[in-house]
């Protein structure tokens, strides 16, 4: 059953043939079997699954089912439960209660899935290898030692494991499509504002998106179309109408103009993954596509603006873990500043502690001109390079990440190597754009994934792309071999 | 740029964030570090360019204003460490 699509699945269900209780027991087996050598849960909701797939086949057996109804899936833990912990992979939240529900969580609940547990990630998703969870690291299911992406790192391993139909993820610097690549598979970042987030815990507000992480573009669809539209519980959540994505998947790609990069493909970006990407374009082409070089010429400067703009928003945000309405206290506080102090000190880990300081000093008085004002500044000129990119292209497609999955411990005491991950992603959230990553073919047993960016509001035109790329190819359909 | 263990403690002040002493010493090694991957940015020409806070640029929409929510204080005060009546509760704050 595993290795069949959600779509598959969601059509098997809607034809009788399958059972939302009997899918749900074969998911909680492959948990229970494979869960614990890749970590990649913080917490698994047995009998709450069992309940939702018993209610999901009665509502299907009374005729008032949708789409999705009875399929499972985790959910990120940064997404705000009711019936679950969420941690956001943090001390600070080790066995907090939401006493509210995520939106997307809510609307995916709504829609019929069933939530088996929550997905391990990089503490409050500051990360890219899952490494920085207090919970522990994740494993690649492809080569155990390897790590799986982050922040979504559980999200991406489950889904490659086949512990789950889907799961959701969260984007603030590529934090669904990296581990998508490195985990082999299908990861969409809507456009900033498409997806609530109400119940999303606050990384850095102008970058933070939530998005769907599944097998293929057409998962991906079905779960986007659920989870996106407007929420007044989210004032910059868009108003505009959500489109229907899954009609356009399979529109010709004839005279699509693919636009790629020059500064994607330099110095740093491996040989390997060069090729397999090379050869995904050349299939693109093949189906019609016209490709055309293109340049963005501040690619160099997303990075270090990144590096401003995403701690400084985050030591703001991450200033309401104070030790008083939620979140972990210390002993016998001496004073406020002492309750404060100490709380925080033992409620966060090292990575978000660096993030903090470095967003502190660059709000601080004397120096938020030369930091934050000049990345803001900086973050318009990389916005422009696409605004003007997509004056001559429809989607511009290029490599994920300039590497694949590295061993684990490679990186964790280099923070900056470890931000370089982020080199071809951060760009899309910077600028607000919807963009995709999509499994294109392996490296030395190691997955690797094709990114495609669009126009804001343009998801249809990326899960259409995918969708045709997967329609000739077959690495989505890949399963690791301890997990087949 | 490169900060010293002083500057961190000052800017762990700033953040009301406890920082072990040995800690000081690594944490401004990489916050240098970090400085100088930003370091870039001072060389780029952004004379006359407007800084760009959000992509949703646009208007933000304002909901109708009517009541919405309804008294939820002993459901949102369940997870706080300390409460009494219906209030936070902290250490003495004024003497």
């Amino acid at each position: 059953m595993h290795d069949k699509t959600l779509a598959e699945q969601a059509a098997l269900l809607a034809s009788g043939e399958l059972h939302s209780s009997d899918l749900v027991e074969h998911y909680l087996q492959r948990i229970e079997q494979h869960g614990e050598a890749l970590n990649a849960f913080l917490a698994v909701d047995a009998d709450g699954a069992r309940r939702a797939a018993a209610a999901a086949d009665e509502q299907r057996k009374a005729g008032n089912a949708g789409p999705l109804t009875g399929v499972p899936i985790a959910h990120k833990d940064i997404f705000c439960t009711t019936q679950m912990p969420t941690t956001c992979g943090s001390r600070m939240l080790q066995n907090f209660v939401s006493p509210y529900e995520a939106t997307v969580v809510e609307k995916l609940r709504t829609a019929g899935l069933v939530t088996l547990g929550k997905a391990n990630m990089d503490e409050f998703a500051m990360g890219s290898s899952n490494e920085n969870s207090y919970y522990g690291p994740v494993a690649n299911p492809w080569q155990q030692d390897r790590v799986p992406g982050g922040s979504s790192g559980g999200s991406a391993a489950i889904v490659a494991a086949r512990l789950a139909s889907a799961a959701t993820g969260t984007d603030t610097g590529g934090s669904i499509r990296q581990p998508a690549a490195y985990c082999g598979i299908t990861g969409i970042k809507p456009t900033y504002g498409r997806v609530s987030r109400y119940g999303m815990i606050a990384f850095a507000s102008s970058l933070d998106q939530g998005g769907p992480m599944a097998q293929t573009a057409e998962d991906c669809a079905l779960l986007l179309q659920a989870m996106a539209g407007h929420d007044s519980r989210d004032s910059t959540c868009s108003p505009l109408a959500v489109p229907d994505f899954s009609a356009t998947l399979n529109a010709e790609l004839k005279g699509l103009r693919i636009g790629v990069p020059q500064e994607y493909f330099a110095e740093g970006l491996d040989d390997d993954v060069a090729r397999c990407v090379n050869e995904a374009l050349a299939v693109l082409e093949a189906e019609g596509a016209i490709l055309k070089p293109i340049s963005l010429p501040n690619q160099g400067l997303c990075i270090p603006a990144y590096y401003v703009i995403a701690p400084a928003e985050a030591s703001s945000n991450l200033s309401r873990f104070d030790g008083v309405r939620f979140g972990h206290r210390c002993e016998n506080p001496q004073d406020i500043d002492d309750l404060y102090t100490r709380s925080r000190g033992e409620g966060f880990g090292p990575e978000v502690k660096r993030r903090i300081l470095i967003g502190a000093y660059a709000l601080s008085a004397g120096y938020y001109d030369a930091y934050y004002k000049k990345a803001q500044q900086v973050r318009q000129l990389v916005s422009d390079d696409f605004s003007n990119a997509f004056a001559d292209v429809d989607v511009i497609a290029g490599p994920t990440t300039p590497t694949t999955a590295f061993a684990r411990g490679a990186k964790s005491d280099d923070p900056v190597a470890m931000y370089l991950n982020d080199l071809f992603t951060v760009s899309a959230n910077l600028s607000g754009l919807p963009a995709l990553s999509a499994p294109c073919g392996f490296a030395e047993g190691l997955p690797v994934g094709l990114q495609l960016c669009a126009p804001a509001n343009q998801e249809a035109r990326l899960l259409n792309v995918a969708h045709r790329y997967q329609s000739v190819t077959d690495w989505h359909r890949q399963i690791p071999a301890n997990f087949a | 740029m490169s900060l010293t263990p002083d500057d961190i403690e000052k800017i762990a002040h700033l953040a009301r964030l406890g920082i072990d002493k040995d800690a000081l010493e690594p944490l401004a090694a990489d916050l240098s570090t970090m400085l100088d991957l930003v370091e870039q940015l001072q060389a780029v020409d952004t004379e006359g360019v407007e800084p760009m806070a959000h992509p949703a640029n646009a208007t933000l929409l304002l909901r109708d204003d009517v009541v919405t929510e309804t008294d939820q204080r002993e459901t949102l005060q369940a997870p706080a460490p300390a409460t009494q009546d219906g209030y936070f509760l902290v250490p003495r704050v004024i003497e």
